[in-house]
């Protein structure tokens, strides 16, 4: 450490804080009562109710694909209407995608942890973030009613005209998605405000944990590819109500232009859900490694590439559908760059494992496994984005089992690291590690035995979203279902030991993994407005060489007035003076 | 290689499968490759650095210029040669040699239409000839279908007020399988067609005397091969078994019970009025998706009629 010349006005007083153990006073013990936590504004409160929305509406939508494969058990009818399987495919999809994945990691975790690694009481407009919970509720509810007053068959993907032929409900589930879409604008908005306003003194943009360079990209998609949901919507409208030619052939509009749209907003979504699962991987395989990460500048800006590629490729999705060679070439093209950032990602975690001190907990576990099914995610997506393998693969199982790797081996394993690797901070209390490995090794394994065979049987021609199949199928779509099953009991577990954890688990400590990260540097579970003191940052969240207590740094909030913002730089070397004085 | 497309991919029976095949393969082994480096790297660390004391230190390694660059450059490299590859193949799927054979196809809600040069129209059965290349031209008349060979490597969304196209020329004269691969409601899954090859003399044959037969057929038989032509089979069965629509066994003359509660008797009447206009009577417990056959002429609706009357 070398001494800085700072000028004598801006050393500070820094002080250590060491967290609570055990605390008496957490924001789970204060403003107790259901009326307290539906108007509270507590970004931790908000972020436990998203956390309890998307863990229901994931066991929902499980239910429902548990049904299906239940009903692909043989290629004919088993139990199901073929109008039945058609709805419940559609609700799958729907759910999964719009009320568990789009929402799943920023919104839940994003809300707890992200004023926690910044330093800060709350996000930057904690009304805000409450209406953005509301939002999506109501967003649900309308879906909901959508379902009830007439069932949509179409699948998530709404395709026209056959959304606009088919009975159901198709206007009002797409004005569900367009609410639940603002819920998804207003919590970007405040991510991006409280990432640059609210980080706290010395906390540069060079020391931001990945987990927020990661919001912080996701939120600018939800940004900006949001709102072009409620154009396509208002177009919708416009068509049904005015009779203008949009996507109607029948009035002179074009059926191929609705995929255009829709999979603008669409893929760009693709990465709101997955982009954040890389910064929980991030976390955890340093944290787990007990040592700096690799390639810090490399994963961060990768990650905003993500974000700005994703926007470029959404034609990728339509190239059987009649589009011209030349866009098709230029999407194909395109798609091929998002792998790049990818793959450095990937790398560098790898990388990070290099000479560490690696501790399989749960969390990293998951990230382990996140690493392996995310690989065959993308490397699957290499296979359909090349134009010519795509004319074959595309819209068979192959693409299902792709985008399930993606989604389900990369985001939802990536929401599972998180949300072990959190939970003692959530709600201060440990859970089973030896039942959480177990049903690690269930949901891994039911998860490839789900997926796997699908891969086989789309390369052999397998389409989605049939009812019926040909019987040399049969074979894969079995061990498809027992995979479901498997990953079924998986959970099954998962739930019990965490709802036995929340019970009677036994109390964490604040830092249970020994992490360098702001949030581990207070009490678990935190008191209601996180820190009394304003912490002060003289290291990155990834300093493992540093010793513990010069991340528990920070200053009296009575004077924390003059110490936020701008001058962060020189009150960070000042406070690496006063952390010399008190060797 | 070969072991890897067999367990993978369906018979290869056009010029197009070698070429899509071969990327296949590529882009499945380069994958494997790197996977399985990458997994075996990630458990050898996870080994060979486990943590053994809780006080551990570990080295500060933040970056390598050097090593980003590389595993940057190698995969653009590598993505480079596939997309090149892709595209190269693709160009092909694109343009039809000016001499193809031209058959039209016309996808409905659920069945498809073939229309040959002479007008003959055959349905969810097309014939090609072999060795010679074919090109579809292909419309739909309601939603978005779309028509899927996988033995032949080709699809391509069929569109309604528009033409799309696609081309192939078969090399074996197996009968290969169509699926519709674009979601179109009830019977999506049921919207199969099978592709029937030829030789060119056989195929010439074949076209002269299907034209022809029809006007020799005795109405049962001619009934009994539209059944089959024009799909009907999809949605309803032969032997009692349920489906999207009624059975059509002992259909004839038995009192059916309408949407509204009505009764009607299934004679000649109404069973021509439910093919030419389907929706003004519905059967209680069913859906009103049947499309409509207009394009049926007389001798046609009688010759089903006639056919339906025998299925006891």
């Amino acid at each position: 450490m070398s001494t800085s010349e700072s000028t004598h006005e801006n050393t500070l007083q820094v002080r250590r804080y060491k967290p609570e153990e055990a605390p008496r006073k957490t924001y789970l013990t204060e403003e107790k009562g259901l009326k307290a936590w539906l108007t509270t504004v507590d970004h931790k409160k908000i972020g436990l109710m998203y956390l309890g929305s998307i863990a229901f509406f994931f066991f929902v939508g499980g239910i429902l694909a548990l049904i299906l494969r239940t009903e692909l058990w043989t290629p004919a009818q088993n139990f199901l209407s073929a109008d039945a399987y058609n709805q419940i495919f559609t609700l799958h999809g729907a759910i999964m995608v719009f009320f568990f994945l789009v929402p799943s990691v920023p919104a839940a975790l994003g809300n707890f942890i992200l004023p926690l690694q910044l330093g800060c009481k709350d996000v930057a407009f904690p009304r805000l973030n409450l209406a953005s919970f509301y939002i999506y509720l109501i967003g649900a509810v309308i879906v909901v009613g959508a379902i009830l007053t007439g069932g949509v068959d179409t699948g998530w993907t709404f395709y026209t005209p056959y959304s606009t032929q088919t009975g159901g409900s198709v206007m009002i589930m797409t004005f569900g998605v367009f609410v639940l879409g603002f819920s998804s604008i207003l919590t970007g908005v405040n991510f991006i405000t409280t990432i640059h306003r609210l980080r706290a003194p010395g906390l540069g943009w060079n020391r931001l944990s990945l987990f927020n360079w990661s919001l912080y990209a996701t939120s600018i998609i939800q940004l900006l590819a949001t709102p072009v949901l409620a154009i396509t919507l208002l177009l919708l409208t416009m068509e049904r109500l005015l009779g203008i030619g949009i996507f109607d052939p029948n009035i002179g509009g074009d059926p191929v232009l609705f995929q255009h749209f829709f999979w603008f907003y669409s893929h760009p979504a693709v990465y709101i859900m997955i982009v954040p699962g890389f910064g929980i991987i991030s976390e955890v395989i340093s944290t787990f490694s007990k040592k700096h990460i690799f390639g810090y500048w490399a994963i961060a800006i990768s990650s905003l590439a993500i974000a700005f590629i994703g926007f470029l490729v959404w034609g990728h999705h339509m190239f059987t559908a009649g589009q011209s060679s030349l866009a098709n070439m230029v999407f194909s093209f395109l798609t091929f760059f998002v792998g790049i950032p990818t793959g450095i990602k990937i790398f560098n975690w790898v990388a990070t494992m290099y000479r560490g001190s690696i501790d399989l907990k749960v969390p990293m576990l998951y990230a382990l496994y996140f690493l392996f099914l995310f690989m065959i995610g993308g490397f699957t997506g290499i296979m359909v984005g090349a134009l010519l393998v795509d004319v074959h693969l595309h819209d068979t199982y192959y693409v299902v089992a792709h985008f399930h790797y993606v989604m389900m081996g990369g985001m939802v394993f990536a929401l599972l690291a998180g949300l072990h690797y959190w939970w003692p901070k959530m709600f201060g209390k440990m859970y089973n590690e030896t039942w959480a490995k177990i049903a690690s090794v269930f949901v891994f394994i039911g998860f490839n035995l789900t997926f796997l065979p699908q891969f086989v049987m789309g390369s052999l021609g397998m389409p989605r979203r049939y009812f019926n199949y040909l019987e040399e199928f049969q074979i894969y779509h079995q061990l498809s279902t027992m995979g479901a099953f498997t990953m079924f009991i998986g959970f099954s577990i998962m739930i019990t030991y965490l709802i036995y954890s929340m019970m009677k688990g036994e109390q964490a400590k604040a830092n249970p993994w020994g992490s360098r990260a702001l949030e581990w540097q207070v009490s678990s579970p935190p008191e209601l407005h996180n820190f009394h003191h304003t912490p002060v940052i003289i290291h990155g969240p990834y300093d493992y060489h540093k010793p513990m207590h010069e991340f528990q740094l920070g200053i009296d909030s009575v004077h924390s007035e003059n110490g936020h913002g701008e001058n962060g730089h020189s009150i960070a070397e000042a406070t690496v003076d006063a952390a010399e004085e008190r060797h | 290689m070969n072991r890897l497309s067999d367990f993978m991919l369906p018979p290869a029976r056009s010029t197009f499968a070698g070429e899509t095949d071969a990327l296949f393969n590529f882009i499945n082994i380069v994958s494997l490759i790197l996977l399985v480096g990458i997994t075996i790297a990630m458990i050898y660390f996870a080994i060979k650095y486990r943590r053994r004391s809780e006080d551990e230190t570990t080295p500060l390694i933040t970056h390598h210029a050097g090593l980003e660059i590389t595993w940057s450059v190698i995969p653009l490299i590598l993505v480079l040669i596939v997309f090149a590859w892709g595209f190269k193949g693709y160009m092909n799927h694109s343009t039809p040699p000016s001499d193809s054979y031209e058959i039209r196809v016309v996808g409905a809600s659920w069945r498809w239409d073939f229309i040959y040069e002479n007008g003959f129209v055959s349905t969810n059965e097309l014939h090609v000839p072999k060795d010679r290349p074919v090109r579809l031209v292909m419309s739909s008349d309601d939603v978005i279908h779309s028509f899927f060979v996988p033995d032949y490597r080709v699809k391509r969304d069929v569109i309604p007020n528009r033409y799309t196209q696609i081309w192939f020329e078969a090399t074996s004269s197996d009968t290969s399988q169509v699926f519709c691969t674009e979601y179109c409601g009830t019977a999506h899954s049921n919207m199969l067609a099978e592709v029937i090859v030829h030789e060119q003399s056989e195929f010439d044959d074949w076209l002269a005397s299907a034209a022809a037969a029809n006007d020799n057929m005795s109405p049962v038989e001619l009934g009994e091969q539209l059944i089959g032509q024009q799909g009907c089979a999809t949605c309803h069965s032969s032997d009692g078994s349920a489906g999207i629509g009624p059975t059509f066994q002992g259909l004839f003359g038995s009192e059916r019970t309408m949407t509204d509660g009505s009764t009607v008797t299934a004679d000649e009447n109404y069973l021509r009025e439910s093919m030419l206009e389907p929706a003004t009577r519905v059967v209680e417990g069913y859906q009103p998706v049947m499309p409509t056959f207009a394009q049926l002429n007389d001798r046609q609706l009688d010759a089903i009629i006639e056919y339906l009357k025998t299925i006891d």
